[in-house]
């Protein structure tokens, strides 16, 4: 550090913190993908077959995720429907 | 009872062949009989660093397919009297070990040696696989990153669902983190994730800390595990998480940037 630096010191965020931020973010995210159950994929289909039978789609338009949350897991759905 | 030791980590680079060799030495100095295991088929290293490049005769891959016997593999450490190195192969063949051979070698060495080191090759494929798969402790080696914190979170998955223990419903892995190459300066000034942010991000009990240092450097060049050079802040800080390891409370050394003069700070020092 020199004495410009002393001037300079703290007006920014340090890339430290945004390194942790960073880092929280994609282990949780990753975290909640390797304790996804194998049963989804199979969910998702099955899904898609059911809405099927009342309204045309793509099977990429539903989507199904698992977020943990705690203690509690939140199944997340996803359904876009085609343009009326 | 013998204990399996990982020293593992996802990403490479990070130091896990210098703390094998640290953490390996230091168990034998404190006088327990261990053994060294280089697990990484074509890139052996772990003699280099030990200083017993020149006695390897019989490898690892050489006692899995019966051609030499583990007396014959063995190397004994010139300095320790307890101390031994099993090599790595030079093999390009990557299938050259198998879990059954992996097995058979590491329940024999279980029956000689107190501690068994595993130094397990970069990446999550076969070969980090087979060096995790068997341990009762793993050692997660970690630089204070983004990069190698988060393979370092992959490898805690891993060890926690497909190693032995996580398939047989044992007892888990017992996991240690061993922050390594750590700057104290760096970190000071927001540079650096320190080590209360890498503890908090990867929720697992902190072995030490281990600074970056010149004297790794200095004792690779020779041969020499820097355990052995007492005199250095990384040998020192290695000794301690030996004796963590080993179930001593020890307080962290070397987590504070050394204070600097007022002129040195001034006109920068570094
Ligand atoms: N605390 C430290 N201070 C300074 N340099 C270090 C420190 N720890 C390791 N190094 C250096 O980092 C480099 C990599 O170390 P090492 O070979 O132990 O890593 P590794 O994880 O075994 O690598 P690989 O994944 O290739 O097997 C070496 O040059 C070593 O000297
Ligand atoms: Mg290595």
């Amino acid at each position: 550090m020199n004495i410009f630096d002393f001037f300079r010191a703290n007006k920014k965020v340090s890339t430290a913190s945004v390194a942790k931020e960073r880092l929280q973010i994609i282990v949780a995210h990753e975290r909640g993908q390797r304790s996804t159950p194998d049963y989804l994929p199979a969910l998702q289909k099955e899904l898609v077959e059911v809405i099927r039978k009342y309204v045309n789609i793509e099977s990429d338009q539903v989507q199904v995720a698992l977020e943990n949350q705690g203690s509690c897991s939140i199944l997340e759905l996803n359904i876009t429907l085609p343009d009326r | 009872m013998a204990k399996i030791l990982v020293v593992t980590s996802g990403k490479g680079g990070v130091g896990k062949t210098t703390t094998s060799a640290a953490i390996g030495t230091g168990l034998a100095l404190r006088g327990h009989k261990t053994v060294i295991v280089d697990f990484d088929v074509g890139l052996r290293n772990l003699d280099l660093i030990m200083g017993c490049e020149r006695r390897v005769v019989y490898d690892f891959v050489n006692v899995v397919n019966g051609e030499a016997n583990l007396q014959q593999a063995l190397i004994k450490d010139k300095r320790l009297e307890n101390l031994y190195v099993l090599a790595a192969s030079q093999t390009r063949d990557k299938d050259a070990l198998t879990k059954e051979g992996v097995e058979k070698v590491l329940m024999e060495l279980k029956e000689t040696f107190e501690y068994v080191v595993c130094d397990s090759p970069a990446g999550i494929e076969t070969g980090a696989h087979l060096a995790m798969y068997f341990a009762d402790e793993a050692i997660v080696v970690t630089n204070p990153e983004v990069s190698s914190v988060r393979d370092s979170d992959r490898m805690l998955g891993l060890l926690a669902s497909k190693s032995r223990r996580a398939e047989l419903g044992e007892e888990p892995i017992k996991e240690h983190l061993l922050l390594t190459r750590y700057n104290p300066e760096r970190v000071s000034k927001g540079e650096m994730l320190g080590v209360e942010d890498v503890k908090e991000i990867l929720a697992v009990t902190l072995l030490g800390v281990i600074p970056e240092s010149q004297a790794v450097l200095k004792a690779s060049n020779q041969g020499v595990p820097v355990i052995l050079d007492d005199q250095s802040d990384a040998g020192q800080a290695y000794g301690d998480a030996v004796d963590r390891l080993l179930g001593k409370t020890v307080e962290h050394r070397f987590l504070d940037a050394q204070k600097k003069g007022f002129f040195e700070r001034l006109f920068g020092g570094n």
